[in-house]
């Protein structure tokens, strides 16, 4: 199981999870972006840039 | 057909497409903006149709433009990422198909933009050229909080905060409708309601189904062939003077409407998808 970089705690990934979907810590809050499955590997998840929407 | 989806970060929306796919057994191709190098030279890809779904803007705009040139079907295509990124194009284009928006002026210089204000008379709304999710979008009351305003936007923002959108205030009654088209039909609506003047969900606003009127499918449509068609989202505001656009999205977020509309709008994106890359794959 995927440790949050910041605090250590546990990260529980569903299933069905996606490379590229943002995951938050459980204890800590912090949000990570899943990089990859095999092996898992998660960073800090993007800052919001000014051109981000829809 | 080889299909690419086009993104970055995979949210909710993108999710969802994926899963679509998978269901259907169609096999596509995740393309991370953040991994992707394009040759210029190039002129061959490894897709026959790419659906953009980057919450990128500006990564989607070039990487649109160069698939498009080189002859690689995107939805939507670069002409409608570009409209409806910019404000102003999109105004402009609303506009010339005659759809009916909210009274709009733009202006370069605070000095020229004050006075459009005055024009307008207050309040009115100032909102970036670029930008979404409600970001920087800001109403003046009075003279005193425009001139604060624009010279803030002035000092303090990059150059494009420069190109002064100002749009009149219209008053909404605590909620406006995001509506769906997919081609040439309105999928389905809702509204967005808040106590705060904007709407956005991406600001919290709550969401109810909204029914789709003839009205409101007609304008909506409109709307949309304005920008160029495809799959798009079209914000809408209920005012004294019948049905006006406000904005147009291109590469719209729908997490919050499925449930709401009973309208699974990530099969009817999959559907649009499939059949344009049907068409678009070579025969043989």
């Amino acid at each position: 199981m995927p440790k949050c970089l910041d605090c250590d705690a546990d990260i529980n990934l569903k299933a069905d999870v996606e490379t590229g979907e943002i995951v938050d810590c459980p204890d800590c809050g912090t949000e990570f972006e899943v990089r990859s499955l095999e092996p898992v590997k998660l960073d800090h998840a993007p800052q919001e840039e000014e051109d981000w929407g829809e | 057909m080889r299909l690419g989806v086009l993104c970055s970060i995979v949210r909710k929306e993108e999710k969802l497409i994926f899963e679509a796919f998978r269901e259907r057994g169609v096999d596509f191709e995740k393309i991370d903006d953040r991994e992707l190098s394009l040759d210029l030279h190039s002129r061959s890809f490894p897709w026959d149709i790419v659906l953009e779904r980057s919450v990128n803007h500006a990564r989607a705009l070039h990487t649109l433009k160069l698939f498009n040139d080189r002859g690689l079907p995107t939805i939507n295509t670069w002409d409608v990422a570009n409209i409806c990124g910019d404000k102003v194009l999109t105004t402009n284009a609303l506009v010339r198909a005659q759809v009916p928006t909210p009274k709009t002026i733009v202006a370069y210089t605070p000095e020229s933009a004050l006075s459009a204000i005055e024009t307008l008379g207050y309040p009115v709304v100032l909102k970036p050229a670029v930008g979404s999710w409600g970001r920087l979008v800001a109403r003046a009351n009075d003279r005193h909080a425009a001139e604060a305003l624009l010279e803030h936007k002035q000092i303090l923002g990059s150059y494009h905060h420069s190109i002064f959108y100002i749009q009149e205030y219209v008053e909404k009654s605590g909620r406006d409708i995001r509506a769906f088209v997919v081609g040439n039909q309105t999928i389905c609506a809702i509204y967005r309601m808040s106590d705060h003047w904007i709407t956005n969900t991406a600001r919290g606003a709550t969401t109810a189904n909204c029914p789709v009127t003839d009205e409101l499918n007609e304008i909506c449509v409109a709307a949309a062939n304005a920008v160029g068609g495809g799959i798009l989202a079209i914000d809408v505001f209920e005012s004294e003077r019948g049905l006006q656009v406000n904005e147009v999205n291109y590469t719209m977020e729908f997490r919050n409407s499925i449930d709401v509309t009973g309208v699974p709008i990530h099969e009817r994106i999959v559907d649009y998808t499939l059949a344009l890359g049907e068409a678009s794959a070579p025969t043989g």
